[in-house]
């Protein structure tokens, strides 16, 4: 771990493997012509919610890939992103953008907040404990008046002006590119956290707590910090996908099922990894909206069956995730 | 608010506490024999009442009288578990461990909305019905019985893990395997009998619920909560503790839903939890 410490010194970004820099400068190029190549509303759909899952399960990656405390109510920070842009745009006609950010300083105080006093709580009892706080902050959403309790927000519609008000009625293609665009730099921040000294500091004390404090490394303090980390990404998510869908209620924003998706998500496709989440969000939310389209919406909940098989045999044959069928060595950095 | 109010809450409030306290040693059971939790326990719980309630449909079995083949059914379905899922993953990490129970509940409970639609059923005319009254307070039979059955279970479990033999070789196993294992005990049978057993508790419990509960597929969720907060509160793999936190979650549910606010009722249960495991990590009788 120590000589790692020290190439995270002396390794520049640019170091990285030139396969890898092609692949991702293709693979972005791609994304931002796609819509030129008029796909169908659900295609852009189909990508969109990839973008959002790709970086919410990276959220979670940061906790528990990094840290290693594994969160089972992280949609709380989704719901508050997404109530907090809402709340002021609807109250006060304050431009989402702005929201976003107040969602984020909100987020941030949360985790704060709720990171001090679970420090104690280490394993089966951070799970749970965050799993409560999940379920908690829907009961209190669900009958806070002031936010229209258990019937939710409705965002009031305005064509005059799509850029400010982020509502976008005619295409899609709009709330792609925004979608994009906050998927590349998340991504990106998060690739350079993870080389960062803070992203060595995360995984020294996620591997060993004890050898890290003899480090010197406060742990307690990276612990709040990859937490609050974890909320900046997640919260923009839930302003975005609230004007995406324009009607938001505490059982869809504070759905648990978000947080466990999220954490299927990355362990389907490798935690502690940069590419982890991004491989599962490819595979299973395409896979849940096409058998969602595919088995129409009958109450059939065959996606929910197919995804649960599915982790369970991730679960037995591949404990590490699917990027353990990459090589190693395309993936990590790589001198020259 | 007269004192018959309180001691009626008091009263019901054990009753649910019984409950609790079953289907959370079902839990904390399996627990302590291979540190794995089981994030499909609300689903299992599910499974029970819709076992109880289509062999009543079909078969025009009361609930009671079918707790045999409910447990058979519960039991059989945890040896399964066990062997196709469990014995795979119990060297893995504790990520992919929780990953795979939470696959086997999505799974489970998305299985019984395929199958018996999310709609919400009951056990018209069950054996169990009306209610006692004792010095003024009344008691739903249904839940009087339910109460008396699981807490009944219960102290056969613990009669059954402290004193049998097999209970004997169960612990040996859930303190040093490998030192089991020299011994003689094939530890891949007593995970199976522990699998067995935790969710034949559960079964009991949810035959018993099926009399007086509405039976839909995401029933089991908020039993499954209360019992993580038990087993969390009792300390993980005690089997004393799930009873005394059982009791602790049924008071402050039915107390608090009469004191303060009953729409906040999950909420103080899990503001005690928080207090408790932040002031005692190890919960109340952890080791």
């Amino acid at each position: 771990m120590n000589s790692n410490l020290q190439n995270a010194k002396l390794e520049p970004l640019w170091h990285t493997n030139k396969i890898v820099i092609a692949l991702i400068f293709f693979l972005v190029a791609s994304l931002l012509f796609f819509p030129f190549i008029n796909p169908s509303n659900f295609q852009l759909h189909l990508m969109i919610m990839i973008f959002m899952y790709a970086v919410m399960a990276q959220s979670w990656n940061v906790i528990a890939g990094f840290s290693g405390q594994i969160s089972l109510g992280h949609v709380i920070f989704f719901g508050i992103g997404g109530y907090t842009s809402s709340f002021f745009y609807v109250e006060y006609g304050i431009s989402p953008w702005i929201g976003i950010i107040i969602g984020i300083f909100f987020s941030s105080l949360v985790a704060i907040a709720i990171g001090i006093p679970m420090l104690r709580l280490s394993g089966h009892y951070f799970a749970i404990a965050t799993l409560l706080i999940g379920f908690s902050f829907q009961i209190i959403f669900q009958r806070w008046d002031l936010i229209g309790a258990a019937s939710g927000l409705w965002i009031p519609l305005n064509w005059d002006n799509p850029w400010l008000t982020l509502q976008f009625h005619e295409s899609k293609i709009p709330y792609y590119y925004i979608f994009l665009i906050v998927f590349l730099l998340s991504y990106f921040y998060i690739w350079i956290l993870y080389r960062s000294k803070i992203g060595f500091k995360l995984r020294a004390i996620r591997d060993d707590p004890q050898a890290a404090t003899s480090l010197g490394i406060p742990v307690a303090k990276y612990k709040i910090i990859a937490f609050v980390i974890s909320a900046i990404l997640m919260s923009p998510m839930g302003s975005l996908f609230a004007q995406y869908i324009l009607v938001i209620e505490p059982a869809r924003m504070f759905d648990i099922e978000i947080s466990i998706i999220v954490l299927l998500i990355a362990v389907m496709g490798g935690v502690g990894n940069v590419w982890g989440p991004l491989i599962g969000t490819i595979i299973l939310i395409p896979l849940s909206e096409y058998t969602r389209v595919f088995f129409g919406g009958t109450g059939g909940s065959v996606d929910l069956i197919i995804y649960g098989i599915l982790i369970m045999l991730i679960c037995i044959f591949r404990p590490n995730g699917l990027i353990s069928f990459f090589p190693k060595n395309i993936l990590e950095r790589k001198k020259f | 608010m007269t004192i018959e109010i309180i001691i009626q809450a008091i009263v019901s409030g054990l009753l649910m506490g019984f409950i609790y306290a079953l289907i959370a040693a079902g839990l904390s059971l399996i627990f302590g024999l291979m540190e794995i939790v089981n994030f499909a326990h609300g689903e299992h719980l599910m499974l029970s009442m819709f076992s109880s309630f289509w062999l009543w449909t079909l078969l025009g079995l009361d609930p009671i009288i079918s707790i045999p083949i409910t447990m058979l059914i519960l039991a059989i379905s945890g040896i399964l578990t066990h062997y196709l899922l469990i014995r795979y993953i119990l060297k893995a990490k504790m990520l992919v461990q929780i990953c795979a129970t939470f696959g086997l509940s999505i799974f489970l409970r998305s299985l019984a909305q395929f199958l018996w639609t999310p709609d919400f059923r009951y056990i018209a005319n069950p054996l169990l019905e009306g209610r006692l009254e004792i010095a003024g307070i009344f008691i739903g039979q249904p839940q009087f019985y339910a109460s008396l059955v699981c807490l009944l279970s219960f102290l056969l479990l613990y009669l059954f893990v402290n004193k049998s033999e097999t209970g004997l070789a169960l612990q040996a196993t859930a303190q040093d395997r490998e030192a089991a294992e020299t011994l003689g005990i094939n530890s891949n049978k007593m995970f199976a009998l522990g699998w067995a057993l935790g969710l034949s508790c559960v079964s009991i419990a949810g035959a018993m619920m099926s009399n007086f509960f509405f039976i839909f597929p995401d029933v089991g969720v908020h039993f499954a909560l209360f019992a993580f907060v038990a087993v969390a509160l009792g300390g993980f793999g005690s089997i004393i503790g799930c009873l005394v936190a059982g009791i602790i979650i049924g008071l402050v549910e039915s107390l608090g839903g009469l004191l303060i606010d009953p729409s906040y009722k999950l909420l103080y249960v899990f503001f005690i939890y928080l207090i408790i495991v932040i002031y005692r990590p190890q919960g109340l009788f952890g080791r």
